[in-house]
């Protein structure tokens, strides 16, 4: 790498992120307007799923397995392997965690779902790290392994069993859940009184306190921890470094291959433990195609959340709620499209204050048809609802790929001994 | 520190063998050799990134055998590399403890490794600031954060690639100071460089490298640089130089207030005027990263312009698509010819039709004609001397030097009228140096206008009609190449001619403002 | 994802080149493929034999019933779909695209194409290509939402195809409702466009003796669409660009190629190939596109071109052996083997042949730098030094 490559960056957007680090006052202003743009919506809609209990409650039940898998995404590609094998290592996890669930229990399950999701991620380290396969390819032929291996072992392990069939394990008992005792209930009848914002809060928070299972607690100490360990630890330092620049790292005596190979096989692990959530907390037994593609979109997340911790939880949350209101129905889709479209004027407000009318004029026009198919219809189509959150990753993805900043040699082959 | 018989191969070539060095405790010891000698592939033995296939080297008397980077910095040996491996994104705190972090319970602890690093910042007189990241850096603090890195290790025996490739003579007096005194703290200092000035100012010893084996070990008080050249090639080193004037006044190439912005709205290329004529070769001198490979690009239509025109001609062609320039007469020899000059994995007459596929003889309407372009293909190999066993092979199979004259052959063979060449003699070796300038000449003598980018400053005084100074993306002086020296060049480069300006304009006005 | 078109492009690309290297070349590219499949059917051997089944007795089910003149039929059929998929993929490829949303593209451009052809009347031929020109143009359109994604937005191909593919699940089924573009089909629960009339249908070719089987009259025009793809990269400035694009991306804007517009135009190349998947299925045997259409081909597409390497030839023999494998192995479950066993195989032929061609790729990296390096060195003893010394140094970049 020449100095001149330094200091000039191929996508010069890529500098931009300095704009974008956002000071913790700023992120709780914005926190609070969401929060208050949302209970207005509810208020003027009456579409109370939006900010109820219950809807909470299943979006962050929705968010585990994305999350998951977006941390999983954040730990390879932090040491620079992309790893789009993420949804066929959760589908590893799903059955693992539906066949030893099923028979030894669940923490049982838990584990095997772990482990068969490392087996997924030690795959892809063997292809990409030892052989330099390219990590897309690598990553689609795991998932397509992913697919056909979980068919064959249902076909061999659960034809016959009582509960089971060729597609589906039979019932998994649950992990056990937790509830804030005394705060529940008196949130609950806060949330009842249905008034503006304090209602709304209520609702959020007894979301957040009522019916946590143990592995969505585990999820979120998962994703503390990840960041404590990345960014606070020499092993962390050392795990990064193999993303930004491997040659440098080498140079210095860290054995980049072990470090690779250590946060992919943790990749698949943590994609495996997502998958467990699906199978043994979300619908308490392994069923084909359970996984939806949640391993991409948990990849879209970390992607949203700028290939950190935070960011990929909050972008966890957002698809997780767009999930759970899709499955209450198209009417609260519906409502969601004034939340939209009050969201996108404001975007458009802003592009106007920096000076781009082309970007305004964009966003004015959406607004428009999107408000007119708000006035127009009572409720969003199913079919269309349950491509909200794919949708959704598409637009954020456009609104925000350019500001993003992902580690310098991601996806880059590397072999040791070699110049640049 | 002691190397003994060392062989180096690899597929087709011995990089090195039978080199033996003795390298003396507390002195610099230089190790010089032209491009493509094996001074790499050695330094990278040295510091466990390759394993020599034969030999032994010892420290302090005892036999060591590097299997990885870790364990030369475990023996006391630290490199600062030519290339350097630092990572953009990261503060230089974080790039200097990374691989020996100081921790406590598992964590890593920052505020030890801040006063460890101020320490030693204090006591070798390397200011840098631990926090920043280093993608904000200049290339001179970069250098410095590669030297902490080493330091920081505890290393002993440092080795230097090339360190003065990316700095102007100013900066290279700051370096050698800072070298003179690692030495007085009794650190031993392996200094490898082809530039022999330099060399013979700073090392107590000086060992020559020919062809990959070791062919000398003088004293530089008692050798001088043309014998040293002799040693080094075995002949004299080329000079670059023009003959007779063959500027005419026929602009050729026009450029008028051109302004270039980078993505947080800073100008990279700020303003800049000029026009070459035909027959002219018109150098432009400035530290690297001060705009002009954005310049270059803006000419070429690779980058949006903000304000400005360029002409060719006459012609207004700032609105042109890179091809269109391309088509009209306009060569281009760019800064990394592997990332932007060369397809490596494609055979050498694919590179040939690479930037010229909307002409013949590579194409016939929309077909490529590959008979055309292959026959075309043998004859530049033949007639710029590209050392190929055929055209079939990969680019990526040959050197260096025949790759860059393969390049210049093919953007000499469009009928040119502009040649754009960037770095030309980048990393190349004597041989195809030489014939690149004479090259250059020939473009010269056939009436085209050339642009000269370049950071090798004895380059571009000798092949220059008209030189010019680039600062911060704002050409700030224009400079005669008959009369300005490398030093007094180097200052107009830092900015430093304007306030010592009276220093050099005393000599036959070499510097004056544009 | 750097250099992957030149990557997987490699060593049978230069298949055509005259050098006296060129028939080991031709050997590591057929080795490596061949490898790769030993190495699959002895680790689905080992699954086989694990689960208590003779690996030996499934293979020879597989062989026999594969040979039927019936499953011939049905391989080429399958075959003829999976290898436009596998095209479709590969054009993406050669430019350092992937293109996983071919999946939904063809279901999408084949929904509409159906739903219009069903909707018309018209003479034979024009009746065909006006069903074959709406599924080209919904397919290219489909892409082209990544390619300009990525282009104006800087999105990456990979997510946004892949999310394209969910959103095309999602309009189909917003679309194959009675209320919309379908019919109740009789006899069944199905569902599906208003069926083609027999004008706009292509009919079967009888090339298979001993059985009364149809191979789809698509055939040829696969057949042809491979020939058009092998031209366009190879012969035209066009291919050139494209190529020169996935080699190295700066290299082709220093050379003058508007990267963005060929971004574009690739995708849109791709997904009209891609709108071409389910017309051998649609014109040839259903008529109609129902809630039974066959899915997921797309994925199929990637892993064969892959096995490919995205040469039209090695494209058509990975078509015929994954859909040999898919076809045969509906006899297994006689023998009492999870006919699944054969997705395993196919996903182990795909890791392992990426690994054995990169393998192969380095080794003829190495041999042909021993090759120049030796050449130049037996020709001018004198200049071995500065010749073939730096690229050791450079090439490894």
């Amino acid at each position: 790498m020449t100095t001149t490559e330094l200091e000039r960056p191929i996508d010069p957007k890529l500098r931009r992120q300095s704009s974008l680090r956002l000071s913790g006052p700023i992120l709780l202003l914005g926190v609070a307007a969401l929060l208050l743009l949302l209970s207005v919506v509810r208020a003027l809609t009456g579409v109370d799923s939006l900010t109820s209990s219950g809807t909470v409650n299943a979006a962050l039940g929705l968010a585990v397995p994305i999350g998951m898998a977006g941390l999983g995404g954040l730990w390879a590609e932090r040491a620079g392997v992309v790893n789009i094998g993420l949804e066929g290592m959760m589908i590893l996890g799903t059955w693992f965690g539906g066949w030893a669930g099923y028979q030894w229990g669940p923490w049982v399950g838990l584990v095997a779902a772990v482990i068969g999701g490392a087996l997924g991620g030690l795959i892809h380290a063997v292809a990409t790290v030892s052989f330099g396969v390219d990590h897309i390819v690598s990553g689609v032929a795991i998932n397509l392994l992913g697919a056909g291996a979980t068919r064959y072992l249902s076909a061999l392990a659960f034809e016959g069993v009582e509960g089971g069939g060729p597609t589906q394990s039979p019932r998994v008992a649950n992990l056990p859940s937790f509830t804030v005792p005394g705060l529940s209930g008196v949130l609950g009848s806060v949330e009842d009184q249905r008034i503006v914002v304090v209602s709304d809060l209520a609702g959020i928070a007894r979301g957040l306190v009522t019916n946590v299972s143990a592995l969505t607690l585990i999820a979120v100490a998962l994703v503390i921890g990840s960041f404590w360990v990345l960014w606070r630890t020499a092993f962390g330092l050392r795990l990064r470094s193999c993303g930004e620049n491997p040659v440098a790292a080498e140079s210095l005596g860290v054995n980049v291959y072990r470090y690779k190979y250590a946060a992919v096989v943790a990749s698949g692990a943590f994609a495996g433990l997502g998958g467990a959530f699906l199978a043994i907390v979300a619908a308490s037994l392994y069923r084909e195609g359970q996984t939806g593609g949640r391993g991409y979109i948990g990849l879209a997340a970390m992607i949203f959340g700028n290939w950190r911790p935070g960011g990929l939880a909050a972008g966890a949350g957002l698809f997780g709620y767009t999930d759970a209101l899709q499955l209450r129905g198209g009417n609260a889709v519906h409502a969601l499209l004034l939340l939209v479209v009050v969201l996108l004027v404001g975007v458009t407000v802003w592009n106007l204050l920096q000076r781009r009318p082309v970007a305004a004029a964009t966003g004015l026009v959406a607004a428009a048809l999107l408000l007119w198919w708000f006035l127009a219809t009572d409720a969003v189509p199913n079919q269309f609802t349950f491509f909200a959150p794919h949708l959704t990753t598409l637009l954020v993805l456009s609104l925000a790929a350019q500001r993003l900043r992902m580690p310098a040699a991601d996806g880059q082959p590397y072999r040791r001994g070699q110049d640049r | 520190m002691e190397l003994h018989g060392i062989t180096k191969r690899f597929p087709g070539v011995i990089a090195n063998h039978d080199v033996d060095i003795a390298v003396h405790r507390g002195t610099v010891h230089a190790i010089v050799g032209e491009n493509g000698a094996g001074k790499s592939t050695l330094m990278k033995i040295l510091y466990g990134m390759q394993r020599p296939d034969e030999g032994t080297i010892s420290v302090d008397g005892r036999s060591v055998s590097f299997a990885s980077p870790a364990d030369a910095i475990a023996a006391g040996v630290g490199m600062v590399h030519q290339h350097f491996m630092l990572a953009d994104n990261f503060t230089v705190l974080e790039n200097v403890v990374l691989g020996s972090e100081p921790t406590t319970g598992g964590r890593l602890d920052f505020s030890a490794a801040r006063r460890r690093i101020a320490e030693i910042s204090d006591s070798y007189g390397l200011n840098v600031d631990p926090y920043r990241r280093v993608e904000q850096l200049g290339v001179g603090d970069r250098q410095r954060v590669e030297i902490l890195k080493v330091l920081y290790r505890g290393a002993r025996i440092l080795i230097l690639d090339e360190p003065t490739a990316v700095l102007v003579p100013q900066e290279v007096d700051e370096l050698f100071a800072n070298l003179r005194e690692l030495k007085a703290e009794g650190l031993t200092v392996l200094f490898i460089s082809h530039k022999l000035d330099e060399v013979l100012k700073v090392a107590d010893e000086i060992t020559v490298i020919r062809r990959g084996t070791t062919v000398a070990t003088v004293d530089p008080g008692t050798v001088t640089a043309p014998a040293l050249a002799e040693l080094m090639v075995g002949s004299e080193l080329p000079a670059p130089e023009l003959r007779d004037s063959t500027v005419t006044d026929q602009p050729m190439l026009a450029v008028e207030g051109l302004t270039v912005r980078g993505p947080e709205g800073r100008a990279l290329v700020d303003d800049v005027s000029f026009t070459i004529h035909a027959g002219e070769i018109l150098g432009v001198a400035g530290v690297e990263g001060n705009g002009q490979a954005e310049l270059v690009e803006a000419i070429m239509g690779i980058r949006p312009l903000e304000r400005g025109r360029v002409s060719l001609d006459g012609e207004d062609v700032s609105h042109w698509s890179t091809r269109r320039r391309r088509e009209a007469g306009v060569g281009y020899v760019p800064e990394d010819r592997q990332r932007h000059g060369l397809l490596l994995d494609a055979p050498l007459w694919e590179n040939r039709v690479l930037g010229h596929q909307t002409r013949p003889p590579n194409v016939r309407g929309p077909w490529i004609d590959r008979a055309a372009a292959r026959s075309d293909t043998r004859r530049i190999v033949e007639e710029y001397d590209v050392r190929t066993p055929g055209i079939e092979v990969a680019a990526s199979a040959l050197s260096g030097g025949n790759q860059q004259k393969l390049i210049v052959g093919r953007e000499m063979s469009g009928e040119p009228r502009v040649l754009i060449a960037a770095h030309p003699t980048r990393g190349v070796d004597v041989g195809a140096q030489a014939a690149i300038w004479e090259q250059l000449r020939v473009a010269r003598a056939e009436g085209l206008a050339v642009l000269l980018v370049s950071a090798d400053l004895e380059e571009l005084i000798g092949m220059s009609d008209t030189l010019r100074v680039v600062l911060r993306g704002r050409l700030v002086a224009e400079v005669d190449p008959r009369h300005v020296t490398p030093e007094q060049l180097g200052s107009a480069m830092t900015g430093a001619a304007s306030d010592t300006g009276t220093a050099t304009t005393t000599r036959a006005d070499a510097v004056t403002a544009p | 994802m750097s250099g992957i078109g030149a990557r997987l492009g490699g060593l049978t690309r230069r298949g055509g080149s005259r050098s006296p290297a060129s028939g080991q070349r031709l050997l590591f590219g057929l080795a490596a493929p061949a490898l790769a499949i030993l190495f699959a059917a002895a680790l689905t051997s080992l699954v086989l034999a694990a689960a208590g089944d003779s690996p030996l007795a499934a293979f020879r089910a597989m062989v026999e019933f594969g040979a039927d003149p019936a499953s011939i039929v049905n391989i080429l059929n399958k075959a003829t779909t999976y290898y436009l998929s596998a095209l479709a993929v590969a054009i993406g490829f050669k430019m350092n695209l992937f293109n996983i949303g071919v999946d939904g593209q063809y279901r999408l451009a084949a929904m509409l194409a159906a739903a219009v052809g069903g909707a018309v009347n018209l003479p034979g031929p024009l009746h065909v290509a006006l069903v074959v020109v709406v599924a080209m143009l919904v397919g290219a359109a489909w892409a082209g939402i990544a390619g300009l994604l990525k282009v104006t937005r800087g999105v990456s191909e990979v997510i946004s195809t892949i999310m394209l593919n969910f959103i095309a699940t999602g309009v189909v089924a917003f679309l194959l409702s009675t209320d919309r573009l379908a019919v109740s089909i009789q006899g069944s629960n199905n569902i599906g466009t208003r069926p083609i009339p027999e004008s706009g249908r292509i009919p079967g070719l009888a090339l298979v003796p001993g059985t009364g089987g149809k191979v789809f009259g698509f055939i040829v025009i696969a057949a042809l669409a491979g020939v058009a793809y092998s031209v366009l990269l190879n012969r035209t400035r066009f291919g050139f660009d494209l190529r020169t694009t996935g080699m190295s991306e700066s290299a082709a804007v220093a050379s003058g190629v508007n990267v963005k517009r060929m971004i574009v135009a690739a995708m849109l190349l791709s997904g009209a190939v891609a709108g071409l998947v389910g017309m051998p299925q649609l014109l040839g045997a259903s008529y109609s596109y129902g809630l039974d259409f066959p899915a997921g081909l797309g994925f199929t597409g990637i892993a064969i071109a892959l096995l490919g390497r995205n040469h039209p030839v090695g494209i058509a023999i990975g078509a015929l052996l994954f859909s040999f494998l898919d076809v045969s192995s509906l006899i297994l479950d006689f023998e009492d083997v999870p006919p699944e066993i054969v997705i395993i195989m196919q996903g182990v032929i795909v890791l392992s042949v990426v690994i054995a061609y990169e393998l192969v790729r380095r080794y003829g990296l190495v041999q042909q730098q021993r090759r120049v390096g030796e050449q130049l060195a037996a020709e001018e003893p004198d200049s071995a030094g500065p010749g073939p010394a730096a690229p050791s140094d450079e090439v490894r970049a």
